[in-house]
Parts: C-alpha cells; sequence; structure tokens
C-alpha cells in the first residue's frame, strides 16, 4: 500500500527536478519547487500512515508552512526582477558570477 | 721587576669618590645642548666650554689627591653602581694611568674647546659642534676611566660615534659624508678585535673588571693559546681606534672634519685609544717577548715609517698632519710593545704628542683660517710675517715634533727608540729611519708655509687668528716646549706611571749621548736640510709635480684604500650582488612562483561560478544524488 504513494512521491519529485533544471521561466521553476516539496509531504504522510504515529504528518504542516513563507518571499522576488528587467526568465538573472 | 699594585678599593669619599664628575660635567653639557637644541644657540659654546673646564679641574683636583697618597693605594677602583648584575658592576679606576689620560684629555680638549669658538664662529651649527665635542670628551674619559672592559667599550664606542658625528660634521659635503661613514666602518672591523677579546676574556677569567682581572693574573700568570688570542684581539682593536696598519685608511679621511675635530682626534682622544687599550691590558701582552707584544712593536714600527712615507707627499697641510699622527702613534705602539721599559715613554710622548700635535692642528686651522680654508700649501708660502704668533707656535710644535734636542718631542720619541733598538734592535733602527723621515716631511711643511715665496691665491688675506684661537695655541706651545723634560727627566712619569703598570727590570735611563740618538739627530738634520733644498731654498712649483712612482705610491696612501677595494669591497660588492641576485630569483621566485600558481588555478577554478542558477540547481542534484548512492552504498540506513 505504502509503496504505491511512494512510487508516485518519487514520480512527482523527479517531475519537480526535472523542471527546475529544464524550465527558463521563474514562475514555472517556482512552482516544480513547490512539486517537489510536496512530493516531499506525501512520502512523510504516507509513512506516517504505515507506522502509525503523527510525527510525519507534523513535518508536513511544517513543510507548507516553511513553504507558504518560502513562496511569499520568492514571488517578491521575482516580481521585482521582473519589474526591472521585463523578464522572468532564470538565465537572464545570471549578474552574480565570476 | 714588579707587577703592577694591587687595586684598593675606595671607601672614602673625597675627590676621587666624586671622580664620576669628570664624566658628567661633558656628558651633561652634550645633553643640554642636544635637547634643547637652537634654545641654546647664543650660549652653547660657553657652556660646552664649561663643562670642559669643569671637568679638567675635577681631574686636577682628583690628580693632586691621587699624589698625596702613597705609591702602593694609588690605584684606586670607585664603586658607582650595579650594571650587569652578576657580572659587572659599573665603576671608576683611579690609577696613574687613567688620571695621566684624564689630564690630557680634559686639558688639552678643553684649550681645543676654547680654540673652537674663534674657529667655528661664522658656522651657524657652533652649538651642535659644541655638543658633540663635549660627547667626544665624555665617551673618552669613559673609556679610560672606567673599571673594567665593558665600561671601556661603552666609552670605546662612543667614541666613535661621537668622531663619525664631527669628521662628518659638514655632512653636507659628500667627502665628509663619506669620510664619516669610512672612519664609522673601519673602527667596527677593530671594534670586533676588541668584542671577541673581551669574550675570550671573559670565558677564560670569568670576569672583565680590572681589579679582579689583576688578582687571578697574579696568582697564576697565565699561558698559552688563550692569552696570545686576547693580545692579538686587543691589538685588533687598538689598531681600529689608533689607525695603525692595517686599519689605518679612516684617519687620512678623516680631515674632512673642521679642524678642530683633527686636533681633538689626533692629540687628545680617540687615536690615543689604542694605546691606552694595550698598556692597560698589559698583563696580557707579558713577557714583552711574546707573540702578541712583538706583534704591537711590529705594527707600531710598520706604521710609523708608512705615516712618515705618507706625509712626505701630501700637499694638503692636514692629511700631511694625519700622516705624521699615524707615524707617532706608531711610535707609541712600538713603544707599548716594549713592556713596563716602554711603557713610560710611549705615555709619555704619547702626552707630548698631545700638546705639539693639538697645537700643529690648531696652527694648521689657524692658517687655513686666514687663508679662506685653503688646505694646499702649494698655495701658501711667505705666511710667517703675516701671521707671527702662528707661525711662532707651529714652529714650536714642529721642532718638538721631529726631535730637536731638549724639546718635549726629543726625551719622549728618543726614549722609546733607545728602548726599541736595546730591546728590538730592527724595530729600532726602522724607528730611527722614521725620525728622519719625520725630519724631512715636518720640514717641508714648516718651508712650504711659511717660508718661500708667496703663491696665495689673488683674493688671498691672511692675518693673525683672534686672542681666543691663538692662547690655545700659545698654551699649547709651552707644553710642547718642556713637558717631554719634565716627565722624562729623572724618570718622574716612570715612577709616576708604575704602580699602574709595574716596573721593568731595570730603571730606563735617558741616555743624551747613545749611538742611536745621535744617529737620529743626525738623520732629522739631514732630513730637515734635504727639506730646505727642495722647498725651502728651491722655488716650490705651484702644482704638484708628477713625481716618482714613489711620490705617487706615498699619495696615494701606500695603497691602502686601493688594497681595501679590491681585498674586501669588490668581493662585498660581488657578495651582495649574489645575496641580492639570489634573494630576487630564489627566495622571491619560490614565494612568487607560489602565489602565481595559486592564482592561475583559483582564476581557472573561477569560471565555474558561471552566474546560471539552474547550473547550480544542476550540480546540487548530482551531489544529492552521489551522497544518496553513498549512502545507500554504505549500507546500514
Amino acid at each position: 500500500m505504502t509503496t504505491h504513494y511512494l512510487v508516485l512521491s518519487g514520480l512527482l519529485f523527479a517531475i519537480g527536478a526535472m523542471g527546475v533544471l529544464i524550465r527558463r521561466n521563474a514562475i514555472v521553476v517556482f512552482m516544480c519547487v513547490e512539486l517537489m516539496l510536496n512530493a516531499c509531504n506525501l512520502a512523510f504522510v504516507a509513512f506516517a500512515r504505515q507506522n502509525g504515529n503523527l510525527e510525519g504528518q507534523i513535518i508536513a504542516f511544517f513543510v507548507m508552512v516553511v513553504a507558504a513563507a518560502e513562496v511569499v518571499v520568492g514571488l517578491a522576488i521575482i516580481v521585482t526582477i521582473f519589474r526591472t528587467r521585463r523578464s522572468a526568465s532564470v538565465d537572464d538573472a545570471n549578474l552574480l558570477k565570476y | 721587576m714588579e707587577s703592577p699594585a694591587e687595586i684598593v678599593q675606595h671607601t672614602a669619599g673625597g675627590m676621587i669618590g666624586a671622580s664620576w664628575l669628570m664624566i658628567a660635567f661633558p656628558l651633561l653639557g652634550a645633553a643640554i645642548l642636544l635637547i634643547l637644541g637652537r634654545m641654546t644657540n647664543r650660549w652653547g659654546h660657553l657652556l660646552g666650554v664649561a663643562m670642559s673646564l669643569a671637568s679638567f679641574v675635577v681631574a686636577v683636583l682628583t690628580f693632586l689627591e691621587i699624589i698625596g697618597l702613597p705609591a702602593e693605594q694609588r690605584r684606586q677602583a670607585v664603586h658607582l653602581y650595579e650594571f650587569i648584575p652578576g657580572m659587572v658592576d659599573m665603576g671608576l679606576l683611579i690609577d696613574p694611568l687613567s688620571i695621566s689620560f684624564a689630564l690630557l684629555i680634559t686639558g688639552v680638549g678643553s684649550l681645543i674647546h676654547i680654540y673652537s669658538i674663534g674657529y667655528m664662529s661664522h658656522d651657524p651649527e657652533r652649538r651642535r659642534f659644541f655638543s658633540y665635542l663635549n660627547l667626544f670628551v665624555a665617551a673618552m674619559l669613559l673609556l679610560v676611566l672606567a673599571d673594567n672592559y665593558v665600561g671601556l667599550f661603552i666609552g670605546w664606542e662612543g667614541v666613535g660615534l661621537a668622531s663619525y658625528l664631527l669628521i662628518g660634521f659638514w655632512q653636507f659635503k659628500p667627502s665628509a659624508a663619506v669620510a664619516a661613514k669610512k672612519a664609522f666602518i673601519v673602527n667596527r672591523v677593530g671594534d670586533f678585535g676588541l668584542l671577541v677579546g673581551m669574550f675570550i676574556i671573559l670565558a677564560t677569567f670569568h670576569t672583565l673588571t680590572f681589579s679582579e682581572l689583576g688578582k687571578q693574573i697574579a696568582e697564576h700568570p697565565p699561558s698559552g693559546g688563550a692569552v696570545t688570542a686576547i693580545g692579538l684581539l686587543l691589538l685588533l682593536g687598538a689598531c681600529g681606534k689608533s689607525a695603525q696598519l692595517p686599519l689605518q685608511s679612516w684617519l687620512l679621511d678623516a680631515m674632512e672634519g673642521p679642524t678642530p675635530v683633527s686636533a681633538l682626534i689626533h692629540a687628545a682622544t680617540m687615536v690615543t685609544a689604542g694605546v691606552y687599550l694595550v698598556v692597560r691590558s698589559g698583563a696580557f701582552f707579558f713577557p714583552p717577548d711574546s707573540t702578541q707584544a712583538i706583534a704591537v712593536s711590529v705594527v707600531g714600527a710598520a706604521t710609523l715609517l708608512a705615516g712618515a712615507i705618507i706625509g712626505c707627499a701630501k700637499d694638503d697641510i692636514k692629511k700631511g698632519l694625519a700622516g705624521s699622527t699615524m707615524s707617532q702613534i706608531g711610535y707609541m705602539m712600538l713603544g707599548a710593545g716594549l713592556g713596563p721599559a716602554g711603557y713610560a715613554f710611549a705615555i709619555g710622548h704619547l702626552i707630548t704628542h698631545g700638546f705639539f700635535k693639538a697645537d700643529l692642528f690648531l696652527g694648521a686651522g689657524s692658517v687655513m683660517h686666514g687663508m679662506n680654508d685653503e688646505v694646499n700649501m702649494r698655495k701658501y708660502g711667505g705666511l710667517r710675517k703675516h701671521m707671527p704668533i702662528t707661525f711662532a707656535t707651529f714652529f714650536i710644535g714642529y721642532l718638538a715634533i721631529i726631535g730637536f734636542p731638549l724639546l718635549s718631542g726629543y726625551f719622549t720619541k728618543d726614549g722609546i727608540i733607545e728602548t726599541a733598538v736595546h730591546h728590538q734592535p730592527i724595530l729600532g733602527w726602522l724607528a730611527v729611519l722614521g725620525a728622519g723621515i719625520t725630519g724631512f716631511y715636518m720640514s717641508r711643511m714648516v718651508f712650504m708655509t711659511f717660508f718661500g715665496e708667496k703663491r696665495w691665491e689673488k683674493d688671498a688675506h691672511p692675518h693673525e687668528s683672534p686672542a681666543v684661537m691663538t692662547w690655545p695655541l700659545m698654551i699649547l706651545s709651552i707644553g710642547a716646549l718642556f713637558l717631554g723634560g719634565y716627565l722624562i727627566l729623572s724618570n718622574r712619569l716612570y715612577f709616576f706611571l708604575s704602580p699602574a703598570v709595574g716596573t721593568a727590570e731595570a730603571t730606563p735611563e735617558f741616555d743624551f749621548a747613545s749611538t742611536a740618538g745621535l744617529v737620529t739627530l743626525a738623520l732629522v738634520a739631514v732630513g730637515a736640510g734635504f727639506a730646505w733644498v727642495r722647498y725651502g731654498r728651491a722655488e716650490v712649483p705651484a702644482v704638484a709635480p708628477r713625481g716618482s712612482f714613489l711620490t705617487t705610491f706615498a699619495r696615494r696612501d701606500l695603497y691602502g684604500d686601493a688594497l681595501n677595494e679590491s681585498l674586501f669591497m669588490r668581493p662585498g660588492q660581488w657578495l651582495t650582488r649574489f645575496a641580492v641576485y639570489f634573494d630576487n630569483r630564489g627566495i622571491d621566485g619560490l614565494v612568487n612562483g607560489l602565489a602565481a600558481g595559486i592564482g592561475g588555478t583559483s582564476g581557472r577554478l573561477r569560471r565555474i561560478q558561471t552566474g546560471f542558477a539552474r547550473s547550480y540547481a544542476l550540480s546540487i542534484l548530482f551531489g544529492a544524488a552521489l551522497l544518496a548512492g553513498a549512502l545507500l552504498l554504505v549500507g546500514n540506513i
């Protein structure tokens, strides 16, 4: 039973990671990060249910809180960058380099 | 034959207890003049003279107290303070030897101070000059009065410093600056010898105090390699300060300083330090036929000839006198190497030389003062009518130095020659020859300066110097007239010094009609006559003739500078060049290479930071995968 959830979780994580790596649009990259976080949440909840305790579920809540905070900060950054440079591409924001 | 008397610890106060004032006065003078600086410009020279005179008064009072004591108590050690705990206490040794030097230093030194008031009156830096003079006197007094080698060494270095400052007094002249450096560096070589000699003394006897050393040497007369080494190293030190071969080269260049400095260096202080060191360390130069004692005499004899030969060829009046100083100090060294038999004559010659050489130098200064600082004797001539007092005093100094019968130099120099002929015949006869050459070059100097035709520059208006300059000359010339006879006849100086330096097997007798003495007189007469023929009667060419290779040899200071240059300076330059090369290429190369390597590598590594967030994400993913793989591989999780 748990195995199915884990496979789904792994698939979602892989899709999210792929999205982060190959998509240029910052919003999409952001959504992919959320996907990865939620894939982890799914795994936590599945394990919690299998073991019959609440710790995994509690951690899932924490992850959601952190994800919400991240969205607030991240979107603010993306919006600011877009306003100044008229672009939401992560590749365009490459000034911080050697 | 008796060794020196034991040194008594001085307890009662009195003048001996207060003898440190002798050093304190001029030191205080130097400190005030240097610290207060320009504020003292108006009265600085007077303070300098007053401090020097005060020191002289203390010296005289101490001397009077010393001669009031019985002979075996005339060596008094005055404890001042603990210097290096457990090793050296600073103290003064007041004995006939040191007080003789102190009297000479402060007496002649004070006269030179007074003379300098007039000589330096046009110099805006006169106050600084007097502070250095005071420092010089203080250092020299510490040198001769200290009761241990450490104090002596401090004075020794102080003298070196003061001479450096004074020779380079007109440091805006490059030649003066170079001469000062040369004097300092050549003296360092001698200082090195003295220092290593002190180390060996400390290692062998575990003390550097004269009284302790005296006791130990009296109980177990030392012998063997250590003593020879000590003697030779002390001789090296003495050669540096006293400008003896092979460290003579600084003395002739030291003429770049103002003339009173030359008088001070040559007559009262500095060059006499080496003779003092040898006589004070007499125990290490004993017996008189030991290697080190003979070395002293040989150095002395060689230098007296070298100095005399150099003196013959110089047209610069001060350089001629400098050559004669070398030569006369050579006589003293020759005498000092002969042991207690020669000490009295060596010290006697030192004292009388102090008078007539100061007289000659100050006389030369007076001539220069009247001739717009011209030093070339070929541009003098016929000055005796224009500068009668200078001429009279200079002439007395001249007669004294060539050993004209019954003048000061006659007694002391003849004493050294006779003793030398008796103990070291070869060196003694060389000294006789040197006396003949002295007769020639000193006569040449007098004839070229004061006799013959006027060869002056057009704007020269020779005039007699002011009284403040002529009075010291007259006082000095009185010393040059009578002092030698007073000291040597009936052995006054010999008996006075004997508690400090010991006595010889036979009490020396001054013989008016000895063979060596008569030959000396004859040679001096021949030398003077030859000089009259060449420079008195004949016309003196205004431009120096080329002369034979011998003349060139003497003019170039016997190629002493060339020798030093090829032996020490050039190899030294090669060494520094190699060191610079090694430093640039070797050490710097290593450090710079390492830095360049790291810089280059990091420059390459930097390229990884592309600024593309996605590539960072990729590397994070790879890292995470790698970590997960590793954990799986290890198992247990």
